[in-house]
């Protein structure tokens, strides 16, 4: 069999308008854990060895490169490394599926008021938070890493379209913000 | 309209997609009388009060939750997982 090269649905691209930054990035590869019922103790096992537990509801745990994100109930993603034996869960590859874009600087929560239907300010959205929720009409996993830092992990069917949502909220609110009343 | 999701917390309408009544949770057994049928298949209350119907969150956690509403006053008094119940 030939060597594959695995390419990401945006190549990498990035784009800086006003006070926000929209970029593809490569977090690696991407694993559904999702827990069979009864199977919590073996699972928690399992992830000893990468020092992750199953994270709760609307977040997600970090350690040296490795993350694990809450994707539904009984259910998250492993992100950045290789998934090791796990009993009691079904695991699936998920990496080609996924587009993950980060949304940097002082406009992104701003930007990202205009699409989704829920707070994203810090206290209601502290950092470590993960939720699902929607992008305009896409259903997409949200993550804060940090004040300014989102990042924003959407279907790779959609990877364009999402962009393309983005960079519009972008630029009209670089527009409004530059605009005097 | 906001929804406050068992897993997901307080959640607008619009992540939400409207199922039906609570009967859809009660299935006859098998063999049940016709009428049983007809009353699971057919029939529905149209309460101008407290009512439960069926939701399914599908822009967040896709879980299938019964929601506790009034339909007078609109207001919205729980919301419990439909996994997970006793039957």
């Amino acid at each position: 069999m030939p060597e594959l090269i695995a390419k990401t649905a945006l190549e990498g691209q990035s784009l800086t308008v006003g006070t926000s930054t929209l970029a593809e990035a490569d977090v690696g590869r991407i694993t559904s854990v999702a827990v069979f019922p009864g199977g919590a103790k073996a699972v928690a096992k399992g992830l000893k060895t990468l020092g992750l537990t199953m994270p709760e509801p609307n977040s997600l745990v970090e350690r040296k490169g490795a993350r694990l994100v809450w994707t539904g109930r009984e259910q998250a993603f492993l992100m950045g490394v290789d998934c090791p034996e796990l009993e009691g869960a079904a695991v699936t590859d998920q990496t080609d599926g996924w587009t993950v874009l980060t949304l940097t600087g002082a406009g992104a929560v701003d930007v990202l008021a205009r699409l989704v239907p829920m707070d994203l300010r810090l206290p209601a959205f502290p950092v470590g938070r993960a939720v699902r929720t929607q992008l305009n009409h896409m259903n997409v996993v949200i993550l804060r890493l940090g004040e300014h830092a989102f990042e924003i992990m959407g279907f790779r069917s959609m990877a364009r379209t999402a962009w393309h949502e983005l960079e519009a909220a972008m630029q009209m609110l670089a527009a409004r913000n530059g605009t005097k009343f | 309209m906001r929804l406050t999701c068992p897993l997901c917390g307080e959640r607008d309408r619009r992540e939400f997609y409207y199922y039906g009544a609570e009967d859809y949770l009660h299935r006859p057994a098998e063999g049940a009388p016709l009428a049983e049928w007809d009353n699971y298949l057919h029939l529905r209350d149209n309460p101008a009060g407290v009512t439960k119907d069926l939701w399914y969150h599908e822009a967040g956690c896709s879980q299938w939750l019964l929601v506790t509403r009034n339909t007078v006053t609109h207001e919205v008094l729980g919301a419990e997982m439909v996994a997970g119940r006793a039957k």
